[in-house]
């Protein structure tokens, strides 16, 4: 694979639900080590998008190709298998156990007669979270309740990290942060770029995106609405995107790369 | 990803911090996890109590007594701490257990076409308990009708079979050796201390495998202090449970079956990827369902489980009596069990709580009625501190929770 194959290709995926078309030849493209920052209002198709690579949702049309081959989604089993983790908006932890534990949820180390291997699962927790450079939890023993928000997020990143992930998607990471959290979980996301992780970021806060994105895919009502390089964009172009842009392709031809 | 390489990494430097064990345990009661203090606490002032007025409760012989009478209670208690730390409910464990006892009853009566010799007919009672378990439990995990409502009707129509099949023909005399040893048979002084060596060995072992592992890995052993105490502290306090239950007619089999249940339950909650799975089931299921768990057949194992203490329960109970009446699994059974669950501090919110607890509150319920009853009391009055207790440990699980969602945030 050449670092110019993106590690996940969306081309021309619609959607619709009964009469409600959620999504119309939507396109996105995330490469390795770069974090693609999804942005629309309200309704603009985000969830419905995700959940398409998710596999909770199968697309009516369009191509998935992840990495350079075309794959179908039929579950998050699926999604998980190919390498894609999604970390949702409500966490999905389990406060009453330990960070370890909830690291390992479901795919805990055992030994073939289903016993839990403790040293090996506290080990690789130890290692992960450290190469994440999270810091502030102190001890990978206390239970995931006695955290705070920005640490639960820290630990949920983590969790999709360590599975050998080439794509994470984070959905919202910060809406429920207060400043300091939110700054901690930003500098979170940036690193999983700077490992070689492609990363989609959902969010509604401009100043999140603009401080780690790479790129913006802009939605409006189930189409594409522009996609910006941030380094060459201004957040009122992208607030005009959200809220009046028009519709940057016509159904099948393809839109411009970023400038 | 960047892991595989960290873990190639041959020297790990324990960069996890270590929390001093004070630290810990008030964190633990700030973050309304109190576990198992309150209930051994609260038990030792009520043996306390009871030793200074109630003449005979001090004794070798009533410390045995309140083992056999506790042993029935513990046995359902283990399901319910299951059911409960799945944040379900199962009403219908006593008249299971009596159903269990009944069909054990009628196994081993001779001279019927359906007599099985030896241990047989406890085994087929059991399959019965078990079976009755996933049925219930079927229909919270797979249609998602309330677990309370479920069971409810578990107590109506099985207490309804008890009576039937009891009520026409009168009691049935149980004359199975295997049935009444489980309340009744007691160890010889010797084979009580070769019991003791083989648990002591087997404990000592147990802690030195794991330590090794530990080291293995690198992962720093915490409180090596703790280790060391617990290491001569619980043989020792064995050898002295050992002593006393000598001195009167030896270990009774009861007890080790409670000691038996404890050890491989425990074991179960703690080392096993099923166990993790009940406690994520029961602390977050919509979380646990996403990250790959088969949220429904843990629920119906645990109703299996459920179901099987139900039974062993229930076998004790008509091996106590050598009989089983019309009213097998009635009376306070099913309220003492659930009692004695979240008296020893299993939350009834899911998620939190210890299988031990389900020794520690039968202990107390047991040694309160016990000692009342040597003080003279009525029933009534028995039913009455119980119910006080009772509210209190919740009072204080409730609490606990309300702390526990407070932190952190």
């Amino acid at each position: 694979m050449t670092d110019d194959t993106p590690v996940l290709e969306l081309r021309d995926i619609s959607k619709s639900f009964g009469s409600v078309q959620a999504l119309t030849d939507v396109d996105l493209e995330v490469h390795r080590g770069e974090v693609m920052a999804l942005v629309g209002d309200n309704g603009a198709g985000k969830s419905t998008l995700i959940k398409c690579i998710a596999g909770i949702h199968a697309a009516d049309s369009g191509e998935i190709i992840f990495d350079g081959k075309r794959v179908t989604i039929s579950g998050p089993k699926d999604a998980a298998r190919l390498g894609i983790e999604i970390v949702y908006q409500d966490l999905a932890l389990c406060d009453n156990l330990d960070v370890v534990q909830n690291m390992f949820l479901g795919r805990e180390a055992h030994s073939p007669l289903q016993i839990l291997q403790e040293p090996v699962m506290e080990q690789r927790t130890a290692t992960t979270l450290k190469t994440l450079a999270v810091t502030t939890i102190r001890s990978i023993r206390q239970p995931v309740a006695t955290l705070s928000g920005g640490q639960r997020q820290s630990v949920a990143v983590a969790r999709a990290v360590m599975w050998n992930s080439k794509l994470v998607i984070l959905d919202e990471p910060t809406a429920a942060l207060g400043v300091a959290q939110t700054e901690q979980v930003l500098a979170l996301v940036k690193r999983l770029g700077e490992q070689g992780l492609a990363v989609i970021l959902i969010s509604h806060n401009l100043h999140d995106i603009f401080a780690v994105a790479d790129n913006i895919t802009v939605l409006r009502l189930g189409r594409n609405a522009g996609l910006y390089h941030r380094l060459s964009t201004t957040q009122q172009e992208v607030v005009q995107a959200i809220t009046a842009g028009a519709p940057t392709k016509v159904s099948g031809i393809p839109m411009e790369g970023p400038s | 990803m960047s892991t595989t390489e960290a873990e190639a990494a041959p020297a790990f430097d324990t960069a996890i911090p270590v929390e001093s064990l004070g630290t810990r345990v008030w964190e633990n009661i700030k973050g309304g996890n109190l576990g198992s203090l309150p209930v051994a606490v609260g038990l030792t002032v009520i043996v306390i109590l009871f030793a200074l007025t109630a003449q005979n409760f001090f004794t070798a012989v009533n410390f045995n007594n309140i083992i056999v009478q506790m042993s029935g209670t513990t046995m359902l208690a283990y399901g319910v701490v299951y059911v409960l730390l799945l944040g379900e409910i199962d009403l219908s464990i006593a008249f299971l257990s009596g159903i269990v006892g009944v069909a054990c009853a009628k196994f081993q009566e001779s001279g019927t076409g359906h007599s099985l010799p030896g241990i047989l007919p406890i085994v087929a009672a059991l399959l019965i308990g078990v079976l009755i378990g996933a049925f219930q439990g079927s229909f919270v995990a797979l249609i998602g009708v309330p677990s309370f409502v479920v069971t409810l009707a578990g107590l109506l129509a099985w207490q309804g079979f008890v009576q039937r099949e009891i009520g026409a023909a009168g009691p049935i005399i149980i004359q199975n050796h295997w049935i009444n040893d489980t309340a009744s048979y007691f160890f010889t002084p010797n084979k009580g201390w070769v019991i003791w060596g083989l648990l002591s060995l087997a404990y000592v072992g147990s802690i030195v495998f794991g330590l090794v592992g530990k080291r293995r890995h690198g992962v720093s052993i915490q409180y090596p202090y703790l280790v060391g105490a617990k290491l001569v502290a619980i043989p020792g306090v064995a050898a002295l449970v050992i002593a006393i239950c000598n001195h009167d007619r030896g270990v009774p089999l009861a007890g080790i079956i409670i000691l038996f249940f404890l050890l491989l339950w425990t074991y179960v909650a703690k080392r096993t990827t099923f166990g993790r799975h009940v406690y994520a089931v029961g602390g977050n299921a919509e979380a646990a369902r996403r990250a790959g768990i088969n949220v429904p057949r843990i629920r119906i194992m645990v109703f299996m489980i459920s179901g099987l203490m139900a039974g062993v329960g229930g076998i004790i109970l008509a091996g106590n009596l050598r009989s089983v009446g019309p009213d097998q699994g009635g009376g306070t059974l099913l309220l003492d069990s659930i009692s004695a669950a979240v008296i020893g501090g299993t939350s009834l919110f899911g998620g939190r709580g210890e299988i031990r607890a389900a020794v520690l509150g039968s202990a107390v319920i047991a040694t309160i009625a016990n000692g009342l009853f040597i003080l003279g009391y009525q029933p009534g009055t028995i039913f009455i501190i119980t119910g006080c207790i009772l509210l209190f440990a919740v009072t204080l699980d409730t609490l606990a929770r309300r702390r526990q969602q407070k932190t952190g945030r």
